[in-house]
C-alpha cells in the first residue's frame, strides 16, 4: 500500500480505537480513589509472610508464577539474541587492538564508580525484600556498572573482565535456581513456590522466607543476562567483520 | 480531571502505533513499539494510585498499614518493563541482521516478503 | 493419583522444560550434539507423558492448584491458579507431542548453534504449556510473551536468509503490539474488578449488564490472542513468519501456537465474560470474522507458489473454520473445533516437515522450480498425499469428523451456508496442496513459465546441509503426525471424550466455583452426539473430490474452455490488489491491526448500546 493509503487506513482504525478507549476511560473509577481490593488483600498477606517490601512480596511470593514467567522471558531473550547475532557464515571475529583514547578524567571517574556501582547493585539485590529494589533492579545496576569499564576504558578492558562462558553458566544457574526453589515448594510445603524457609523478623536481612533467595537468583540471572545481551551487540559492532574486510 | 491520567496512557498507545505506521527506519519502529508499551505502564500505575498515601514499603518508622498505593500494579509494571526490554533486544537483533542482509532498514524498501 | 498430586503436575509441565533449557544455556556449548538432542527430545517426551497422565487423571473434571499455597478465602485470593480441564490437558498433550516430533526431526542435522535452538524450543514449550494451563489473565499475558520471545528468535533463526530476519521482525512487532493491547484491556478490567484471576473476574462480572468498560476490556484482551490466532485482519504476519521459520518450528506454529490464541479467547470469554456479554452478540461477531478469515485465507492460499506461504495461508483459512466452530458457542461446535484442530495439527505438521525435506534435498520451496524434480520417490509422495487428503477432510481423518460436527452445529443455529462454506474452503486449500504435490512428485501439468512479479518466490536457505538421503529421524515424525491426524477421527469413543471436554470448557460457572471453593464439577450430558453422520461422511468425500477438481484447475488453467478463461481473468485484478495489500510492510500490518480492533469493538459493542 502506498504511504497515503496506509495513513488513511490508520487514521480510520486509530480514530475508532481512540473513541473506544475514550468511552472506556470515562467509565473507569476516578484517578486517586481509595478503594483497591487487591491492595487490601496483598498488604496483610505480605505482613503475614514477614516481608517489609510489599511489592517484592507480591512479585516473588504471592504472584511468584508471573515472575517465574518473566525471568524465563529474560533468559529466552538472551539465548535468542545470542542466536540471532551470531556471526554469519561469511563473517569472522577479529581481535580488537588495545588502543583507547579516553580522557584521563573519564577513566578515573569510571574506575572509581565501578566498585561503587557494583556494591550498590549488590545492596539493591540483597535488600530487595526490605527496601525498594530487588533482583531485577539490582541486576541491571550491576550489569551497567560493569560496562563502565567499556565506557571509560576500552573494549579489551571490558572483555578481560567478562568471561562470557562464565556468564552463561551464571545465567542458567540463576534461572534454574528459581525453578528449583519452586519445585522445593512442592516437595516440602505442598505447593509450587510455597515458602520453605523460616520467616525471621520483620525488616531484618533474614526475613520474608524464600523471597531473598529468589531475589538473589533473579539478580544473578539479570546481571549475567544483560551483560550477555550487550556483549552480543558490542561484538556485532566491534569485532564481527565480513571475511576479507579488516 | 479525574480520568486524565488514563487518557495519557491511551494517547501513548495510539501515538506509538502511528510511529510504526509512518516509520522509515526499523529502529524507529521498534522504539515506537516501546512508546506504545509505555502507555500500558502509565495505565497500570494510574489505576493503582491513591491520593495522599505513601509507598507500600514498611520499615522501622513506617508501620504496616493498608493506606498505601496498590503494590500489585507496581509488580505488574515491573514485569511489563522486563518484557519490554527483552523484546526490544530481540527485535533490535533482528533489525541488525536485516540491515546486514538487505543493506537497508527502511520498511518501504524491504522487499523479501510480498504477496 | 490424588487430586493434590495431579495439581503438582501442572507446574512441573512448565518448570521441567525451563530447568532443562537453563542447563542447555549453561553448558550447551560444551556438550556433544547427541547429548543436546537426547536431553531436549527426552524432555519433550517427558512433558508429553506427564500431560497424558494429567489428561487421564483430570478427565472428565478439572484439576486446580493455587501457587504458593494462596488458596482463596471468601472467593478472592492474592495468588495465581492453574486450572486444567480436559481441553487444557489435551492442548498440553498436543503441545508436547508436536514438540517431540519437531525435535526428533531436528536431530543431528539441524544446525543448533551451541544448543541455542534446543534451548529456545524448550522455552517455547514451557510458554505454551503455561498459557494453556493458566487461570489468571495477567499470567496468561506473561506466558503469551514467553511464547512470543522464543517464537521471534526461532523465526529469524536462519540469519543468513534475508526473508527470515524480515519475517521475524514483522512477526515480533505485530504480535507484541497485540499483546500490549491485551495488557491495556487487563488494566481496564483490573480497575473495575480489583482481581486478576479468571474465576474472580467471572464472579465479579456475572449477571451484570455489560457497560462500555466491560465490552472494551473484552475486545482489548482478546485482541492480543486473536492476533496470535491470525484472524482477519490480524493475519498478515503469519504468512511472513511461517514462510521463513525452519520447518520443525512451523509445525509448532501451525499446529498449536496459532490455535492457542483461539483457546485463550475461548477460555477468557467463557470464564470471565460468559455470564455478562450476550451469547448472540459474540456468536454473530465471530461467525462474520471467522467466515471472512476462512475465505480470504483460501483465496490467498490457492495463488501462492512459495510452498510454505501456501501452507501458511491454508492455516489461516482453517483458523477461520475453527473460529466458526467456537462461534457456535455450544458443545457440538466446540467439540468439532477441537477435533478439527487435532486432525489439522497432524496433517499440517506432516506437510511442513515434508516441505522441509524438499528444501533440504533440492534447495528450494518454489512450486514452479520444483516441477517434476521429486519424481520417483517412494515414501514421501504417499505421506504428502495422505496429508493433503486429510486437509481436504476425507473421512476417517480427524479433520473430517471435526468438520462434520461443526457443519451440524452451524445448521442448528440457522447458518445454512455453513456446510457449503466448509466444503468449499477445505476443497480450495487442499486443492492448492494437491496441485503442488502433483506438480512436484509427478510432473503433471505444463512446464510453468510466467513470472508473477507480485508473488513471493520460493527461495529459502535450507535448514540442514544438503541431504541426499532422508534420515530416519526425519521420516518417523512425519509418519507419526499423519497417523495422529488419522487417529483423531478413528479412536473409539474419541468423539465422545472430546464432546465431554467441550462441555467442560463451556461451563464457566463450574470453573469459577471449583477454582474458588473446590466445589465438585457438575455432571455431564450422558450421551453427547459426537460421532460420524452420513451427511458428514458425504460432505467429506465431496470436499475431497472438489479438491482434486481445484487441483486440476490449477494445473491445466491454460487448457480451460474460452468462457471459463474469461471468468478467471476477471479475478486477476482483485487478486493483484489482495497480493499488493499483503505487502510485507510492517506499517501496513499495524494499520490493519488498529482497524481490526475497531471492527471487533464495533461488532461486539454497537448492538449492545
Amino acid at each position: 500500500m502506498s504511504r497515503r493509503v496506509r495513513l488513511v487506513v490508520f487514521l480510520i482504525g486509530g480514530g475508532a480505537v481512540a473513541a473506544l478507549l475514550a468511552i472506556a476511560f470515562l467509565s473507569m473509577p476516578h484517578f486517586g480513589r481509595s478503594e483497591h481490593l487487591y491492595r487490601d488483600l496483598a498488604v496483610p498477606a505480605a505482613v503475614k509472610h514477614v516481608t517489609a517490601n510489599v511489592v517484592s512480596s507480591v512479585n516473588f511470593d504471592q504472584r511468584g508464577m508471573d515472575t517465574f514467567g518473566e525471568e524465563t522471558i529474560l533468559i529466552a531473550s538472551v539465548v535468542g539474541t545470542a542466536a540471532l547475532l551470531r556471526p554469519a557464515k561469511e563473517e569472522t571475529e577479529r581481535r580488537v587492538p588495545d588502543t583507547g583514547r579516553t580522557l584521563g578524567a573519564t577513566r578515573l571517574v569510571g574506575y572509581l564508580m565501578l566498585p561503587v556501582s557494583l556494591v550498590i547493585g549488590l545492596d539493591v539485590v540483597l535488600h530487595g525484600h526490605v527496601t525498594p529494589g530487588g533482583g531485577f533492579q539490582g541486576g541491571v545496576v550491576l550489569a551497567t556498572g560493569l560496562h563502565l569499564l567499556y565506557v571509560s576504558g576500552s573494549y579489551p578492558a571490558l572483555d578481560r573482565l567478562r568471561p562470557l562462558e562464565l556468564f552463561d553458566i551464571v545465567d542458567g544457574v540463576g534461572a534454574a535456581t528459581f525453578a528449583a526453589v519452586g519445585l522445593a515448594g512442592i516437595a516440602f510445603a505442598g505447593s509450587f513456590l510455597a515458602n520453605v524457609v523460616s520467616f525471621g523478623t520483620f525488616g531484618a536481612l533474614f526475613s520474608a522466607g524464600t523471597v531473598p533467595i529468589l531475589n538473589v537468583a533473579v539478580g544473578m540471572e539479570v546481571f549475567a543476562g544483560i551483560v550477555a545481551i550487550l556483549a552480543k551487540f558490542l561484538d556485532q559492532d566491534i569485532t564481527v567483520v565480513k571475511e576479507g574486510d579488516q | 480531571m479525574n480520568v486524565y491520567a488514563y487518557f495519557v496512557a491511551g494517547w501513548l498507545l495510539i501515538v506509538g502505533g502511528y510511529g510504526i505506521v509512518r516509520s522509515r527506519h526499523m529502529v524507529h519502529a521498534i522504539v515506537s513499539l516501546a512508546v506504545a508499551q509505555a502507555g500500558t505502564y502509565v495505565l497500570l500505575l494510574a489505576v493503582g494510585y491513591q491520593n495522599n498515601v505513601t509507598a507500600p514499603v514498611f520499615g522501622s518508622t513506617e508501620k504496616p498499614t493498608k493506606q498505601v498505593v496498590d503494590p500489585v500494579v507496581q509488580a505488574m509494571t515491573l514485569t511489563d518493563i522486563v518484557v519490554s526490554a527483552t523484546v526490544t533486544a530481540l527485535l533490535l537483533a533482528l533489525a541488525v541482521q536485516v540491515n546486514k542482509r538487505q543493506g537497508t532498514v527502511d520498511p518501504d524498501e524491504l522487499a523479501a516478503l510480498e504477496g | 493419583m490424588t487430586t493434590q498430586a495431579a495439581g503438582h503436575l501442572l507446574p512441573v509441565l512448565v518448570a521441567a522444560p525451563i530447568l532443562v533449557a537453563c542447563l542447555l544455556v549453561a553448558v550447551g556449548p560444551r556438550l556433544p550434539r547427541l547429548a543436546v538432542d537426547v536431553l531436549a527430545t527426552g524432555t519433550a517426551l517427558g512433558v508429553t507423558g506427564a500431560a497424558a497422565l494429567l489428561l487421564v487423571v483430570t478427565d472428565p473434571g478439572r484439576t486446580v492448584t493455587w501457587f504458593g499455597g494462596w488458596t482463596p478465602v471468601h472467593r478472592v485470593s492474592v495468588g495465581i491458579p492453574f486450572v486444567a480441564d480436559s481441553v487444557s490437558a489435551g492442548i498440553a498433550l498436543l503441545v508436547g507431542g508436536l514438540m517431540s516430533c519437531a525435535l526428533l526431526y531436528s536431530w543431528r542435522y539441524f544446525a543448533s548453534v551451541e544448543g541455542h535452538f534446543h534451548a529456545l524450543m524448550l522455552f517455547f514449550l514451557a510458554g505454551m504449556e503455561g498459557f494453556a494451563l493458566s487461570g489468571d489473565v495477567f499470567d496468561m499475558f506473561v506466558f503469551f510473551e514467553v511464547m512470543g520471545a522464543a517464537a521471534y528468535a526461532l523465526t529469524g533463526f536462519k540469519v543468513e536468509d534475508e526473508s527470515a530476519v524480515e519475517g521475524g521482525l514483522n512477526f515480533g512487532i505485530v504480535n507484541s503490539l497485540g499483546a500490549y493491547f491485551s495488557l491495556t484491556g487487563i488494566g481496564i478490567l483490573y480497575a473495575r474488578v480489583g482481581q486478576l484471576g479468571l474465576p474472580q473476574l467471572g464472579d465479579a462480572l456475572a449477571h451484570k449488564p455489560p457497560d462500555a468498560l466491560v465490552v472494551a476490556a473484552f475486545v482489548l484482551i482478546v485482541t492480543g490472542f486473536l492476533v496470535k490466532s491470525a484472524m482477519v485482519p490480524f493475519h498478515f504476519w503469519l504468512a511472513d513468519a511461517h514462510a521463513v521459520a525452519p520447518a520443525p518450528v512451523c509445525v509448532l506454529f501451525s499446529g498449536v501456537m496459532v490455535e492457542l490464541g483461539l483457546y485463550g479467547t475461548a477460555r477468557v470469554f467463557w470464564v470471565a465474560f460468559g455470564e455478562t456479554i450476550p451469547l448472540d452478540d459474540i456468536r454473530r461477531t465471530f461467525l462474520i470474522l471467522g467466515a471472512t478469515t476462512a475465505v480470504l485465507g483460501a483465496v490467498m492460499c490457492f495463488t501462492q507458489r512459495h510452498l510454505k506461504r501456501l501452507l501458511a495461508y491454508s492455516t489461516i483459512s482453517h483458523v477461520g473454520l475453527f473460529i466458526i466452530g467456537f462461534a457456535c458457542l455450544d458443545p457440538d461446535g466446540t467439540a468439532g473445533a477441537a477435533l478439527y484442530v487435532l486432525g489439522h495439527a497432524g496433517v499440517k505438521g506432516a506437510l511442513f516437515l515434508i516441505v522441509g525435506v524438499l528444501l533440504d534435498r533440492y534447495g528450494t520451496v518454489d512450486e514452479q522450480d520444483l516441477y517434476g524434480r521429486a519424481k520417483g520417490q517412494r515414501l514421501m509422495p504417499w505421506l504428502f498425499f495422505a496429508s493433503a487428503l486429510g486437509l481436504a477432510g476425507l473421512p476417517p481423518f480427524g479433520t473430517a469428523l471435526g468438520k462434520s460436527l461443526i457443519e451440524d452445529a452451524t445448521l442448528v443455529h440457522g447458518f445454512d451456508w455453513g456446510p457449503a462454506l466448509f466444503v468449499l474452503v477445505s476443497a480450495v486449500t487442499a486443492g492448492a496442496v494437491l496441485r503442488a504435490g502433483l506438480r512436484i512428485y509427478f510432473g503433471l501439468g505444463p512446464e510453468p513459465q510466467q513470472e508473477d512479479a507480485d508473488k513471493t518466490r520460493g527461495d529459502e536457505e535450507p535448514d540442514t546441509p544438503r541431504l541426499t538421503r532422508v534420515p530416519l529421524t526425519m521420516i518417523v515424525p512425519i509418519v507419526v503426525l499423519v497417523l495422529g491426524g488419522l487417529a483423531a477421527g478413528v479412536v473409539p469413543h474419541g468423539g465422545q471424550a472430546v464432546a465431554h471436554a467441550a462441555e467442560r470448557l463451556i461451563d464457566g460457572k463450574g470453573y469459577i466455583d471449583q477454582a474458588l471453593t473446590n466445589a465438585p464439577p457438575t455432571p455431564l450430558h450422558p450421551e453427547p452426539k459426537a460421532d460420524w453422520t452420513t451427511l458428514g461422511v458425504l460432505l467429506g468425500v465431496v470436499s475431497t473430490l472438489l479438491a482434486f477438481g481445484f487441483a486440476a484447475l490449477g494445473l491445466w488453467a491454460q487448457k480451460l474452455p474460452q468462457p471459463l478463461q474469461v471468468v478467471s481473468a476477471a479475478f486477476r485484478p482483485l487478486m493483484r490488489v489482495l497480493h499488493h495489500i499483503h505487502s510485507g510492510h510492517v506499517g501496513d500490518y499495524v494499520a490493519w491491526l488498529f482497524v481490526g480492533v475497531a471492527v471487533l469493538a464495533g461488532l461486539v459493542g454497537i448492538p449492545l448500546r
